[in-house]
This record gives C-alpha cells, sequence and structure tokens, in this order.
C-alpha cells in the first residue's frame, strides 16, 4: 500500500445558533469520525463554534468559471426579484 | 539582472492572459477553478509550500524546549504556539492542494531535501531564551510578510493568511514578553536573552531574502499580486519596528553600524554576511540535516499508523458498502 | 459504538450519607515536616489534590514530547490539545494544593522543585512515551479512568474541587472519544498495527491496578465527602475496556500482578529522568522568574 497522507475533506463550521455555516478550510482523515475530530482540533479549538459539517472534497460539485454567464448573469438584470424595486407609500407596514 | 522573456503564447492564451492580469490589477482574487498561466500555479505552489514546509519545520527549534520551559504558564503557551504552527501549516498545505498537488507530494518534497523553507530555522536553539527571542524576531518578521499576503491576488492562501494573521498576534507577545521578564530578570537571565538576541538577529534579517537586485523571482510575483513590498522595504520596515522595542527593554543589538537616519525615519543598518546567507540555503547551516533527519524520523516512523488507519477505514467502508 | 453513553453513575463513597461541606484541613502553624509517607490525616486534601495533580503534570509532559513528532500533521495538533488540557487540569489542580498547604508554595514550586520521590502519580503515567500505539494504548486506559473518576469528582463537597472536575470532564470525554477512535484503528488495521497495540496493552496492564487502589488517605477523602472511592470504579471501566478491545479484535490482558507505590513516591527510573528534563532551567537558577 502506497504511503499517503489520507483523503482530503472540507470543513464549514457554524459560530453560533442560527448562524450559516461557512467554509473554514480543508483537513486529512481517513474517515468521518476522525474528520470531525481533525476539524475540531484545527478550526474550533478556540472557541465559537457551536456545529461542525465534514465533507468527503471529492463528493463536492461545483460551477465552473466558464458557468458564470448562463448561470449567474441573467439574475442581473431581473430588477423585480428585489425588495428595492417595489415603492411603498410612506407609513405603510408591507409585513 | 537580466530575464529572459517566455516564448510569446497563442493570441486565445495572450488574452486570457491579459484578463487574468486585469482581473489582478483590479484587486479581484484568483479562485481554484479559474484560469490561470501554468507559471502563476507553478510560483504559488512553490511559494505556499515553502510558506507551510516552514510552519511545520519551525515547530522543532521551539518544540525543543517545550519538556524543559520553566514554568506551566510557559509551557502551556509554547505547546499552544508549536500547536499554532502545525496549524498554519496545515492550512496552507490545504490551500496549496486546490492548485492540484497531492499532500503526499508535498511531503515528500520537503523530506527528499528538495523542496526549500525559511532557512531561520536551520539554526539550533541553545537556551531558554531562545525561544523568547524567536517570538519577538521571528514571529515578528512573519507577521510583517504576512500581513500583506492576507490581501495575496490567490484566494485560498489569502483565506489561510487571515486566519493565520488573527493567531499569530500572541505568538510575538508571548515571545516579546519573555524576554522582557528575562532582561528585567537576574544577571544570569539578563546574560542568557542578550546572548540569545546576538545570535539571532542577523539571521532574521536574513529571513526576509537577498537584496532586491538578486532577487529573481520579484517582478513576476509582485505583478500578480502575490508579493507587494520588496525584501529591503519588508526588512527595513521589521528593522524600524524592532529597534524601539530592544531599546524599551534595554538590549543592545549586535549591529555597530546600526544608526536612526532623522531624514527618513528609518534605521540604518549593517551589511548582511551573504556568504553565511547562501551556506545555510544551500543545506550547510548549523541544523540543516538535524531538522531533515528529525522530519524523516517522524514521517518513517508514522508510516505503520498512516497505513493502520487507511486499512480500518476500507475495512469498514467495505463493511458498510455490504450491508 | 456510543461515545456518548455515560455508564451508570458509581456509589459516591460507598454507603456515605454525603456530609456537608467540610472545611479542609486547616494549614499546620509553622513549617510543615514533609516525610516520604504521609499518614491521614495529616494534610490528607493536600496529598489527595498532588495525587490528582501530578498525573496529569506527567502525563501532559509525556504527550508533550510528542510535538513535532507525530505520525500526522493532524495527530501533532490532536495530542498538543489532550496535553494543553491535562497540564490545564494539573495546574489548577496543584494550585489548589499549594492553597490547601499554605506555606507559600504555587503550582510551579511543586511542579518544578519537588523531586521523584515527592510525587504522587500512577507509575502509568510515567511511562516513556514508546510508539504512537503505546501513547495511544495508555492514554486510552487512563482515559476511560479519568472519564469515570472526574464524573464522580463533580459531586465533591469541596466546591472549587468539584468545579475544576467538572470542567475537566468535558475535557476528558473528549480525550476518550480520541484515544478510543485510536485503539479502534490500530487494533483493527493492519497486522503491525495489531501486533503493536496488543504488545502495547499486554506491557500496560500491570500498571492499571493501581488506578483503583485505595489508601487511607482515598479513605479520609471519601468519608469527608470529598474524594471517589476508586476501587467502586473498576468494573465499568472493565466493561467499557473489555467492549473497545473486543471490537478492536484486541485481547485482554489477564489480570495478574500491579505494580503501586506511585501514591506513596515509589516511582520507576524513568521519573528522575523525566523531572530532570522538566525542572532542569528552573534549578539551573533558583529563585528566579520566568
Amino acid at each position: 500500500m502506497t504511503d499517503t497522507q489520507w483523503p482530503l475533506w472540507e470543513v464549514f463550521t457554524q459560530e453560533g445558533q442560527g448562524a450559516p455555516h461557512e467554509h473554514a478550510g480543508s483537513v486529512h482523515a481517513v474517515d468521518a469520525e476522525q474528520a470531525l475530530q481533525n476539524a475540531r482540533d484545527v478550526y474550533a479549538r478556540r472557541g465559537k463554534v457551536v456545529s461542525l459539517w465534514v465533507v468527503p472534497s471529492i463528493a463536492i460539485s461545483a460551477s465552473t468559471p466558464e458557468d458564470v454567464g448562463p448561470f449567474f448573469d441573467p439574475g442581473n438584470d431581473k430588477p423585480y426579484r428585489h425588495p428595492q424595486f417595489y415603492k411603498v407609500p410612506r407609513g405603510v407596514r408591507v409585513y | 539582472m537580466t530575464t529572459v522573456a517566455p516564448a510569446q503564447p497563442p493570441t486565445d492564451e495572450r488574452e486570457r492572459l491579459a484578463d487574468f492580469e486585469a482581473r489582478i490589477a483590479a484587486g479581484e482574487s484568483i479562485e481554484p477553478k479559474d484560469w490561470m498561466p501554468e507559471r502563476y500555479r507553478k510560483q504559488l505552489v512553490r511559494m505556499m509550500s515553502q510558506h507551510a514546509h516552514s510552519e511545520i519545520v519551525g515547530m522543532l527549534p521551539e518544540g525543543n524546549w517545550i519538556t524543559r520551559a520553566p514554568s506551566l504558564r510557559r509551557k502551556t503557551s509554547l505547546i499552544a504556539k508549536v500547536q499554532d504552527e502545525a496549524g498554519h501549516g496545515l492550512y496552507i498545505y490545504c490551500g496549496t492542494e486546490t492548485l492540484g498537488v497531492d499532500r503526499s507530494e508535498l511531503v515528500g518534497d520537503l523530506l527528499s531535501g528538495k523542496a526549500k523553507y525559511a532557512s531561520i530555522f536551520n539554526y539550533p536553539t541553545l537556551t531558554w531564551a531562545d525561544v523568547g527571542v524567536i517570538g519577538w524576531f521571528v514571529d515578528g518578521a512573519a507577521i510583517v510578510n504576512q500581513t500583506v499576503l492576507a490581501k495575496a491576488s490567490y484566494g485560498p492562501y489569502a483565506r489561510a493568511m487571515i486566519r493565520i494573521c488573527k493567531e499569530e498576534n500572541f505568538h510575538k507577545r508571548q515571545g516579546y514578553e519573555i524576554v522582557a521578564t528575562l532582561a528585567n530578570g537576574t544577571p544570569a537571565q539578563r546574560e542568557m536573552v542578550q546572548d540569545a538576541v546576538n545570535r539571532w538577529w542577523w539571521p532574521t534579517l536574513m529571513m526576509f531574502g537577498p537584496h532586491d537586485a538578486a532577487s529573481s523571482n520579484s517582478d513576476e510575483l509582485l505583478r500578480w499580486r502575490v508579493k507587494r513590498f520588496t525584501n529591503d522595504q519588508l526588512r527595513q520596515r521589521f528593522v524600524n519596528l524592532t529597534v524601539p522595542q530592544a531599546q524599551a527593554v534595554n538590549l543592545s543589538l549586535p549591529d555597530p553600524a546600526l544608526r536612526y537616519d532623522a531624514e527618513t525615519e528609518d534605521w540604518r543598518f549593517g551589511e548582511i554576511d551573504w556568504d553565511e546567507f547562501w551556506q545555510v540555503v544551500k543545506g550547510d547551516g548549523p541544523c540543516n540535516r538535524e531538522r531533515l533527519a528529525a522530519r524523516n524520523r517522524a514521517h518513517d516512523d508514522g508510516a505503520w499508523v498512516r497505513a493502520a488507519a487507511e486499512a480500518y477505514a476500507a475495512k469498514h467502508a467495505a463493511a458498510a458498502g455490504a450491508a | 459504538m456510543g461515545y456518548g453513553n455515560a455508564p451508570d453513575e458509581p456509589e459516591f463513597g460507598a454507603g456515605s450519607d454525603a456530609p456537608a461541606r467540610v472545611v479542609p484541613d486547616a494549614p499546620a502553624a509553622g513549617p510543615v515536616v514533609r516525610t516520604h509517607t504521609s499518614g491521614p490525616g495529616d494534610n490528607a486534601l493536600f496529598e489527595y489534590l498532588l495525587r490528582l495533580g501530578d498525573d496529569r503534570l506527567i502525563l501532559g509532559q509525556r504527550l508533550a514530547e510528542w510535538c513535532g513528532h507525530g505520525p500526522i500533521l493532524e495527530e501533532d495538533i490532536a495530542l498538543a490539545n489532550v496535553s494543553l488540557d491535562l497540564f490545564g487540569h494539573a495546574t489548577l489542580l496543584l494550585k489548589l494544593a499549594a492553597e490547601v498547604e499554605g506555606n507559600g508554595r504555587d503550582e510551579d514550586a511543586l511542579a518544578f522543585l519537588r523531586d521523584a520521590v515527592e510525587l504522587r502519580n500512577v507509575q502509568l503515567v510515567e511511562l516513556p512515551r514508546g510508539d504512537f500505539g503505546f501513547t495511544i494504548a495508555r492514554q486510552f486506559l487512563f482515559d476511560a479512568f479519568g472519564e469515570l473518576y472526574f464524573a464522580a469528582l463533580a459531586r465533591s463537597t469541596h466546591e472549587a474541587l468539584a468545579g475544576i472536575a467538572a470542567k475537566a470532564h468535558k475535557e476528558i470525554r473528549y480525550h476518550l472519544r480520541h484515544s478510543t477512535d485510536w485503539v479502534l484503528k490500530l487494533g483493527d488495521g493492519t497486522p503491525e498495527s495489531h501486533a503493536r497495540m496488543q504488545r502495547a496493552f499486554d506491557e500496560l496492564w500491570r500498571f492499571t491496578g493501581e488506578l483503583f487502589a485505595m489508601d487511607d488517605v482515598d479513605r479520609a477523602m471519601v468519608e469527608q465527602g470529598i474524594g471517589v472511592d476508586a476501587s467502586t470504579l473498576r468494573g465499568a471501566w472493565r466493561d467499557r475496556v473489555n467492549a473497545v478491545l473486543a471490537e478492536a479484535t484486541l485481547r485482554v490482558p489477564d489480570d495478574g500482578y500491579m505494580v503501586g507505590g506511585g501514591r506513596l513516591g515509589r516511582h520507576t527510573e524513568f521519573l528522575g529522568h523525566l523531572l530532570a528534563e522538566m525542572q532542569s532551567v528552573v534549578r539551573a537558577h533558583p529563585g528566579a522568574q520566568w
């Protein structure tokens, strides 16, 4: 068996109740239990983390820069998706 | 120093290169899936892996004093610092891996002696005072380099550096506190820390690399925003920060030529011994062999452990698959 | 695999009704004559706290030796984490011990200026670190014990000690999770790792009895509602060790002769060398501040 540094995992941390999980970085590990422990030691030992996700890096599918046009540009000219597009009389509550 | 212009790439490639350099000039981040010139990728792999290797090898000179740290507080601070260095190496290795190279290859290059790391770590730590002086000088120098890298053009590198900069401040402070305590201590302690300063000052100045004129990679790295100031600029900045700190604790620096230039507001300093610099870079410093031997031993001793973990995971993944 | 399942909590001091909070022994008037074997009632609480603190001081030191030499970068970080926690526990316990002694010593004086015969750790923790398997096996045996012990100690009638124990217990649970995972991976890994682990447990087994031994100091602490009856923890400890080793395809060694004496300052030759290294800088500069 060749000597490896173990598979790569991506780590996501949640830094408070209600916050989204954000990408913190990567660790190497052979399985999920080890990845969780390593992620905790590397990315959460200074506290402030309440939840951890670990995902094998190969499990992640990502858009590519070539996708930027077709995937993301159409959004730029559809302002009706944004609240600022709509005018509401002063003093009226909308929610 | 003359550089040879690379052969002109095809038009399409030249357009891409122009786009790429425009993005960088506009302050944008380059991410792993973006098109990048092969030279950029190579330079970054080299820079980032050297940086990571430096963090890992850097654990050894300070690690040398963990078991002998002279108080529980100093001991735990030092373990935490060395642990941080391992973590920093890890962040940067992971950042390097986004450029398509496996960590086992990077580790292999370090262990075989093929890859470089900061030469400062090829000097021995001879007394407890060395630990303080390293935190003060070496981490101080690293901070001067690193705050700049937090805005590097390559996204994963910049993000790793932001994380590192947050953690780095305690390292320098810890070092300086040790130095101040010793400088204000018994005569033997004062002598210990002054001796450490005398041994570490010049190697620290060498950390910033050769004079700008002698530095082959600089122009490209500056243009690609992987480097933002020159070696000499950063070295001067470090000296300007550090001299007053030495004065504050009544320690002298081993440079008879050191004097303040009121016009430029710089501390002018003497000439570095470049023979020593190149000697150490080429592998003939005081501890080069010992550092690599220690890393190789840890790697070799750990081979059965790494293999066992993989074997276990393979067995259990197979079992889960069969279930 | 039930990492989170706490075993049934053992009786805290067999058969005792926990008394109201007891004031610790008043400090002796005048300098204390330190003998190598303190009798019960003669600063028993001080002795007890030294035992708890010294265990973690010495084990922390052994783990710290791995810094920069671990089998993979992630483990350098993990072992440093355990070491730091252990030194944290040791600092709090020795600080409390020094206060109880009331003789002007602090935790550093206790850590750096006592000789081997004055240390009160079990021999298990002073053994050299060996290979990674040996370190893990020792850590697992000690963590499995510590998890039970500090869960009980968190209910001590001594408020400060209970507080230290409660905080430490959280960290010990994480240590146990780490060492358990490695026992499994190394025991059930490759033939080589399996052999190394079996050898490690076989070698370590005779040092485990000391963890559960009780003497007059322990009994005095239990009577006062301050300390834990370690002998009542052996069953739960064996259950966990049996379960983990079985899952790791390892054989639990037979109980045979058990070494002892650490609690009374009778140590292996290894401790002297550990202390010589650990204390060298402090002893070279008497009276200096660091």
